[in-house]
Parts: structure tokens; C-alpha cells; sequence
């Protein structure tokens, strides 16, 4: 067992970063001229890395295999981005924002990069703000904040329930200023199938042109993939249905260690599954939770009547319903973290007390919320004596002013009025807090090879908290690998450009050929989606996701590894040529579900070595009597970094410890 | 809610490289719960295990805000409903025994690429000509040091909340992207941060939009009506007046 070395510097927690920035290796402006970069991924951090690398001078080529770098799913998040900026004067601070994403993630971050994060976060807002982004105003002009769960300061900066979108169109804007600059080469419709070494060292990529199908080879002194997450492993995710693990895959399968996989977020309130057909699942913002009550019948003749359409759930009487998030949870009741809302969802559902055609569902209400802002409105309309009628007019209104767009969006959807009828919701895969081993510079265990945003494991531990994602992404983006690229680039300024005709770009080109080839000629009976669709729904789903306990676990290998050489034995992938060379989404979709069948032993794998339950890993042997997730701090307080060792035998685990000189490890408790 | 199975004719755009287009003609069961992308899946699952070319179409995010998905649908971008994307369109809204048009945004400057796929990059290239405020990463003020009145964040998020969809251009009938590139404009335009470069980014956006083919604006209002995020007309007249100003207004000769 080799010991990684993070590279965290030595220091004081809060001089780690500004000693070690100033200390760097940098490369000058005549020689960045000389370098070349391939970024693959324009989400946040992959558009926001590209645009101010180009800025600092060095010459990149940018991937995407969407239509446009715009497209990233980036683009989907609603709910904001914190950052310690402490506008609100309410006792925020860089060192508070550390600590509640470090006790947020139950301890399973490292506290060196968890702390830079908080201290760049305050110039990102600067930043974007200075790009245009129209974040919400006060009426005074200043920005806007609202609180998030898991926090008790209010540091959250948004743009209506869309502020991913415009923070994306924002790093887009500055990649686009840099693409009309000609100091980035942006390649749209490029997928990355394959990463080629040198000498050991990353120095490009194998893509695929999607529109012609042909693979093109790329050569660069310093690969960063920005590709993203995995949860679309579980077929159904809040992910768009495009997003993949594939680019992060080959990186693993040529030398980079993968670190908790198993880390996977549930987001409590999505809109449950309809039916079969179901392709993906579309969330509903945590900020609802303020002011919504979450219930399910106390017993099981109501809910056959519910489901039978016998009653109707809004008729259901107070004393027939059990808010069991406020029942369980007096402290914080309906606004209790993420992985606690989730499972406490899932346990209702297997007492069979869930609603819904499926028995998958339960009841998010704003029927209280509704009465008590009417009663507030009578108050200062000044009329006691209302009727019932006028009172709840009113409270809609309020909470149409609040939460309306969201409202909507349900109604689209499902079809019901959330107004007069509770919101059915369910838990769902958003964001998986796993990823590529990076250390403090970001730096995979692949010479000049770096990984950023939700696709390397670093700041989030075992649980992200609200808007943080986007914080991290744009942090790796803009403010972290400018500088941290430059602790391998500095080295390479004798480095002549890497030429993309090297035997190795040729050997790894065939290589994504042959699959390729093997894939089309399998030439069997079943389509891709039905085994992505088998793979996430009946095996990850069912034991590795919400929980997860060892047999089950086991039973789950297996039935990964049959489902996988079924895959490559039965798939049938349309084509007219044989090469894959055409316009093919079927091809595609195919390539990505080959290597989410890898991924996902390698899940597997990693919850079965984890005997501990913390944040989104919950072991069923590891509870405590009331049923919380217990941490085993003595054994497993540690990085599991896995090296991928051929498909046949188990992958390599390495340690990385971690060290808390900070902060004391604590239960967490929302009771 | 009761869901129910309904029967379905699809006339749908096909078109390859070598194939001008046409129009064919499919059957399809399908679950009134479903959305409308969700419907196309089942055809091609249908088509796949009939070893015949699924359809290609353009989606990803399916929750209506990345602006990948498109379709004329019944000759309407994006469908029936107001302010709704193809990927947030329901099959509730359909009848039973419906016959059901699909085809691809037409325009010269999004020549078809597949079936109903179209190769929206002009969109792109009119961003890079200006759409973007020149600031570099790094030295920039606080973000309380740039003070914006509420309504004006407001109307700039308003015209920021374009998806880039190219509804507008499948709905015009001189296939015109100006509610596209007046959206950027205008964003820009009402901010602060955006007032630097203002003449200048409204003459290099107008003038890369025309050299892409797209047509000009003759106050339909469709691409109103159509716009699945509602951004107004009001923002064209806006790019008139930046352009205007640009034109006249300086000394610069752009």
C-alpha cells in the first residue's frame, strides 16, 4: 500500500494558500505562448478554466460533446452559490464556511483544500458579478442572500431558481471572448474517449468527432478534464441524460486513482417516478423545504384509500397524518440535511406507508404554509375576520411570490395543481461527491494530468452541502488551477510541442477503435438503454443506493458482472458503417454505459470496504439504535483511492489519512 | 392522477447526408404521463429492437433549461404550450388517434445535420462576436461596489434567461435570430458592467448575425409567442436603439 502524497502545504491552516501561491514555480508569459493545454468539459469549471488560462496566455483547446459549450449541465442547477462574504453581517466568515463543509461532509475532506474554498469563494462573486451575472438585488442595489440547509448564516448568492444558468453563461461569455481571441480552439461535438501518455506523463486526448464519427487524435503538455459527475450510473438521476463518466473513466483505467466512489448525494425532493418509460428525474428546489411539511398517513388503510383514489389527500384529516421529519427531528425538522431527509423517506416507503401509484412517494404540503401567510395578510390588510376562502387566496399568493416558477414546473410535469393537492415527492441521485484522486493542486496520480469540479473527489467529503457545488466548480476554474497548473507546466517550458502523430496517440487510437468495432459487431438482441436502465435501476439502485449492507453488496457485484458480459455479448448498437464513422447517438450512449458497467463494481467495491455509515454512504450494519448513520472514526478516517487493475482482478486500494488539526470529529445530530 | 394509454400517428422528419428528407410515418402506444422526448424513446426503442435507425434528436437536460432539445411540432417550435419546452411537454396535452407532425428548426443557418438535429454553432459565433463583458479573471472589485437597482437586475435577468434554443429563428418566416442576439444585447446593455463596450458589442453582434444568413426582423412577433422562456420583443427594439447609437453615435469607425 503506497502513501499519496496530497502536497497539502505546511502552515497554518488559513496561510496555507496565500504562502503557497506565492511561493509557486510560474511560467512566463513568452514561454506560456509555447504551452498547450487541452481542457475536456465546459461546464463551470471546465468553462471557467479554459477562459482564464486562455486569458494568462496559454494556448487551449477546449472540449465539449454537446452542441455547444453552453449546454453543460452546469447550466441546470437552481438554487445558488455560497460564499463567505458575510454581507449580511451575521457572524459569517471564511473559517465558518470551512467548518460547515467540513462537518456538512461528516468528516471525510481534507481540511487544507476545504479551506482554500471558503477563502476564493468571496472572488468569485466579484468575479461573476464583474462578468454581468444578474444575481438577485436588494433594493438598495446590494447583492441579494438567502440561507441554505445545514447552515445557520445566510451566505447563499442567486439569480431566481436559475443560478447555474447564468453563472455558466457567464464563464461561457468568457470563453467565448477568448475563443474570438484565438486563445482557446474550441472543439464542439468532441466526446474524449482515451487519454495518451508519454513517457509517463498525460499529453493528450483520443476524441471523437460526432457529427463525422471519426476518432482524431490531440496532443497538449497538460491534459484537465472538468467532466463532471457519475450519477447517471443509476440510469435515473437528476443528470442530464447526456452526462457520463466516460472522459473520467479512461483517466482511471490509465493510471489515475478514483476516490470514494461509493460518496453518492440522494436529493430528497424530486418528482418520484411515473413509470417505466421514465428517462430521468427533475428536482425540486431545497429552498422549499422552508416553508413545505413533509407527511404520509399513520396507517395503511388510508393509504390504500389515498392510492385507490378513495380520498383525496388534502381531505385526510391533521390526526391521520405523521409529519415524521418533525416527529423524529424536533430541532430541525423538515429542513434536516439531504442524506437524513432521503432516508428517512426511504423508511416510510418500505413500512409501505408511501403514496402514489407506485408506493414510491411522499406528501410535501403547503397547505399550512398557505393558511399562515393568508392569516398574516388579514392581519396587515386588516381584516380579522376574513373568510376561510379570502385567507387562503391570499397565502397562495404569498407562496406563489415565492416559490411559483418551481410550482409550475410541478404542475407541467405531473400534471396536478400543488396549490390545492401536496407535492408527491422522492428521493433522487443528483451529485456524487466521489470522483478522480486529486491532490492540492489539483493534480491526479498522472503526471500533468488534473481533474476539477464535481469530477474530482476533493471538497466535499462523504455529503455536499446546497450551492456548494457551484462554489467548488467555479473555484477550481477560475482561482485554483491558473496557479496550481503552473507547479507542472514550469517544468515543461523546454518541452517542444508534443506531436499528435507519436506512436502512442496511434496505439491508444486503435485501441478506442477496437471497441468501437467489438461494440458495433456484438450485433445482438438488446438495446443500450435497456441495460443502462437494468444496471441503474434494478442493481445500483436497489443496493447500492440509498442504502447499502454487505450481502447485498455482494449479490450486487455479481449481478454487475453477469449484466456486463451480457452487455458485450447482446447489446445491439444500429450502425451503417462499420467503423462508427457517422453521426451515431446510439454509439455513444453505448461507449458511456460500457464504462459506467466498470464504474460501477468499482461502487460496489468501495461501499464494501467502507464499514462505517457517513453522509451519502449508509450502511444498514452501521447504525445506530434510532436507525442514524454511525461513523467509525478510528478505522476509517481516510481517502480510499482506488488504481484500477484490470477488469478481471480486484482494483488496488491506497489510504490517504485524514488529518483534522482544526476541527474535532462530532456526530452530527439534527434531533 | 390516472394515466392512460393512447395511440398515436407520428409524421416525422427524416433526413440524412445523402437524403434530401421526408416525412414518415409511425405507431406508437404510449402512456399520457409521459413527456413528449420520453414518447420519441419508446419509438426508438420500438425501432431498435426492429433492427430498423432510431430517430435522432437533440435533448439533454430534460428539465427545459439547457436549450438542447428543439422540434416543430404541429408547425410550432417546442409544441402547444406556452412558454414550455419540447423536454417539459406532456402527452396529456394529446388526444387519442392524434396524428402528430415533427420536424426539425429550418433555417439556412442551421443546416440539418440528421433527422431533427440541427447544427446550431451560428448561435455561438454571434456570443463570441461581443456577447461578453472584456473583464479578465481576478483584480475585480467587490461585489457591493457595482450597485444595480432591483428592477434593472430584474429586466437584465429577464433577457439573460434566453436559452439559446433558436425557437425565435424556427419561428420567424425570415428566419431572423434577432430576439436571439437582442437578448444578449440587451442583458448587457441594462447593466453597469456591460455599458463600456455597449455600442460597439451591438454593431459586432448585429453584423456577425447577418453574415451567419439569418434574415431580418419584420415585426411578426412570433418568435415572441413561441419563446419557451417568453423573452420579449421589447429587447429588438432595444439592439435597434444600441445599433443606432452605435452607428451614429461614434467616432469609431466599427
Amino acid at each position: 500500500m503506497s502513501k499519496l502524497d496530497n502536497k497539502v502545504p505546511e502552515g497554518p491552516l488559513s496561510e496555507k494558500w496565500t504562502k503557497y501561491r506565492s511561493e509557486m514555480p510560474l511560467v512566463a508569459p513568452n514561454n506560456k505562448r509555447n504551452i498547450e493545454v487541452i481542457v475536456v468539459g465546459t461546464g463551470l469549471a471546465g468553462a471557467s478554466a479554459a477562459a482564464t488560462l486562455g486569458e494568462l496566455g496559454y494556448q487551449v483547446k477546449a472540449f465539449c460533446f454537446h452542441d455547444s459549450p453552453r449546454r453543460a449541465h452546469s447550466i441546470a442547477a437552481q438554487g445558488g452559490i455560497n460564499a463567505a462574504k458575510n454581507y449580511q453581517n451575521d457572524g459569517d466568515s471564511v473559517y465558518r464556511l470551512f467548518y460547515d463543509t467540513i462537518k456538512g461532509g461528516d468528516y471525510r475532506s481534507r481540511e487544507g483544500n476545504v479551506h482554500r474554498l471558503a477563502e476564493v469563494s468571496r472572488d468569485i462573486i466579484d468575479q461573476c458579478v464583474a462578468q454581468g451575472v444578474p444575481f438577485a438585488r436588494e433594493y438598495g442595489g446590494n447583492l441579494a442572500n438567502r440561507s441554505f440547509g445545514g447552515v445557520q448564516v445566510s451566505r447563499t448568492f442567486y439569480a431566481r431558481g436559475q443560478t447555474g444558468q447564468q453563472l455558466l453563461l457567464g464563464a461561457y461569455s468568457a470563453l467565448s471572448r477568448q475563443i474570438s481571441l484565438g486563445s482557446v480552439k474550441m472543439y464542439n461535438r468532441h466526446e474524449m474517449l482515451d487519454l495518451v501518455k508519454v513517457e509517463g506523463k498525460a499529453r493528450g486526448i483520443i476524441a471523437r468527432n460526432l457529427i463525422s464519427g471519426k476518432l482524431e487524435r490531440f496532443a497538449a503538455h497538460s491534459v484537465v478534464l472538468a467532466t463532471g459527475g457519475y450519477g447517471n450510473v443509476y440510469y435515473l438521476s437528476t443528470n442530464a441524460m447526456g452526462s457520463n463518466v466516460t472522459a473520467a473513466w479512461t483517466a482511471h483505467r490509465r493510471g489515475a486513482y478514483f476516490a470514494n466512489p461509493c460518496y453518492c448525494q440522494i436529493h430528497p425532493t424530486c418528482i418520484p417516478v411515473s413509470g417505466d418509460y421514465q428517462s430521468k428525474l427533475t428536482l425540486m428546489s431545497e429552498s422549499l423545504r422552508n416553508d413545505g411539511r413533509v407527511w404520509v398517513p399513520k396507517s395503511h388503510v388510508d393509504v390504500e384509500a389515498i392510492r385507490a383514489g378513495e380520498i383525496k389527500p388534502e381531505e385526510l384529516p391533521e390526526e391521520r397524518r405523521d409529519y415524521y421529519l418533525e416527529r423524529i427531528y424536533p430541532a430541525f425538522g423538515n429542513l434536516v440535511p439531504r442524506d437524513v431527509a432521503s432516508r428517512a423517506a426511504k423508511y416510510v416507503c418500505d413500512e409501505n406507508r408511501g403514496v402514489g401509484s407506485t408506493g414510491l412517494a411522499v406528501y410535501l404540503d403547503f397547505a399550512s404554509a398557505i393558511e399562515r401567510y393568508g392569516h398574516s395578510e388579514a392581519v396587515s390588510k386588516n381584516e380579522p375576520n376574513a373568510s376561510i376562502e379570502k385567507v387562503k387566496e391570499w397565502g397562495t399568493a404569498v407562496v406563489s411570490a415565492k416559490y411559483g416558477n418551481l410550482f409550475e414546473m410541478y404542475e407541467k410535469i405531473t400534471g396536478e395543481n400543488p396549490y390545492k393537492t401536496p407535492m408527491r415527492i422522492f428521493p433522487a441521485v443528483h451529485y456524487t461527491m466521489g470522483g478522480i484522486w486529486v491532490d492540492y493542486n489539483l493534480e491526479t496520480t498522472v503526471p500533468g494530468l488534473f481533474a476539477l469540479g464535481e469530477a474530482n473527489f476533493s471538497d466535499h467529503g462523504a455529503n455536499r452541502l446546497g450551492a456548494s457545488a457551484l462554489m467548488q466548480g467555479l473555484a477550481d476554474g477560475y482561482f485554483v488551477i491558473p496557479y496550481t497548473i503552473g507547479t507542472f507546466l514550469a517544468n515543461e517550458i523546454r518541452t517542444p510541442k508534443i506531436s499528435p502523430d507519436l506512436p502512442e496517440f496511434f496505439e491508444i487510437e486503435n485501441d478506442v477503435r477496437d471497441r468501437i468495432k467489438r461494440l458495433l459487431n456484438v450485433q445482438g438482441s438488446r438495446s443500450v438503454e435497456s441495460f443502462h436502465r437494468e444496471l441503474g435501476v434494478k442493481i445500483m439502485w436497489e443496493y447500492c443506493g440509498m442504502s447499502r449492507n454487505g450481502e447485498g453488496l455482494k449479490i450486487a457485484r455479481d449481478k454487475v458482472r453477469k449484466l456486463r458480459k451480457e452487455f458485450w455479448s447482446n447489446v445491439y448498437v444500429p450502425h451503417t458503417d462499420s467503423d462508427g464513422e457517422e453521426y451515431n447517438p446510439e454509439l455513444e450512449k453505448a461507449l458511456r454505459v460500457a464504462d459506467f458497467f466498470e464504474l460501477a463494481e468499482l461502487m460496489i467495491i468501495d461501499a464494501l470496504d467502507r464499514h462505517e455509515s457517513c453522509g451519502g454512504h449508509f450502511r444498514e450494519e452501521y447504525a445506530t439504535e434510532e436507525g442514524e448513520a454511525q461513523r467509525n472514526d478510528k478505522d476509517y478516517t481516510y481517502v480510499a483511492a482506488w488504481e484500477f487493475n484490470g477488469l478481471e482482478d480486484d482494483p488496488i486500494l491506497h489510504k490517504e489519512e485524514l488529518v483534522f488539526e482544526n476541527v474535532e470529529l462530532k456526530t452530527r445530530s439534527y434531533k | 392522477m390516472s394515466s392512460e394509454t393512447i395511440k398515436l400517428t407520428l409524421k416525422v422528419w427524416r433526413q440524412t447526408e445523402s437524403d434530401p428528407g421526408r416525412l414518415e410515418d409511425y405507431q406508437v402506444e404510449i402512456n399520457t404521463h409521459m413527456s413528449f422526448l420520453e414518447m420519441l424513446d419508446v419509438l426508438n426503442e420500438q425501432l431498435i429492437s426492429e433492427k430498423k435507425e432510431p430517430v435522432s434528436f437533440s435533448h439533454d437536460c430534460r428539465e427545459g433549461i439547457c436549450g438542447a432539445c428543439s422540434l416543430v411540432i404541429n408547425g410550432r417550435p417546442h409544441g402547444p404550450m406556452q412558454g414550455t419546452t419540447t423536454c417539459q411537454l406532456h402527452m396529456r396535452h394529446f388526444e387519442d388517434g392524434e396524428t402528430i407532425y415533427i420536424e426539425p428548426f429550418r433555417a439556412k443557418a442551421f443546416p440539418v445535420i440528421k433527422d431533427l438535429v440541427v447544427d446550431r454553432s451560428s448561435f455561438d459565433r454571434i456570443i463570441q462576436a461581443g456577447g461578453y463583458v472584456s473583464v479578465n479573471t481576478g483584480g475585480t472589485p467587490d461585489g457591493n461596489a457595482i450597485q444595480i437597482e432591483k428592477d434593472t437586475a430584474r429586466e437584465a435577468f429577464d433577457a439573460a434567461a434566453c436559452i439559446g434554443c433558436g425557437a425565435c429563428v424556427a419561428s420567424c418566416p425570415n428566419a431572423s435570430a434577432m430576439l436571439f442576439t437582442s437578448a444578449k444585447v440587451s442583458h448587457l446593455a441594462l447593466l453597469p458592467q456591460g455599458q463600456v463596450e455597449r455600442r460597439a458589442r451591438a454593431l459586432k453582434m448585429v453584423s456577425r448575425m447577418d453574415e451567419e444568413g439569418f434574415g431580418a426582423c419584420s415585426n411578426v412577433g412570433a418568435c415572441e409567442a413561441e419563446c419557451p422562456k417568453e423573452i420579449s420583443i421589447a429587447n429588438i427594439a432595444r439592439m435597434n436603439r444600441e445599433y443606432i447609437s452605435g452607428v451614429f453615435g461614434s467616432a469609431k469607425k466599427v
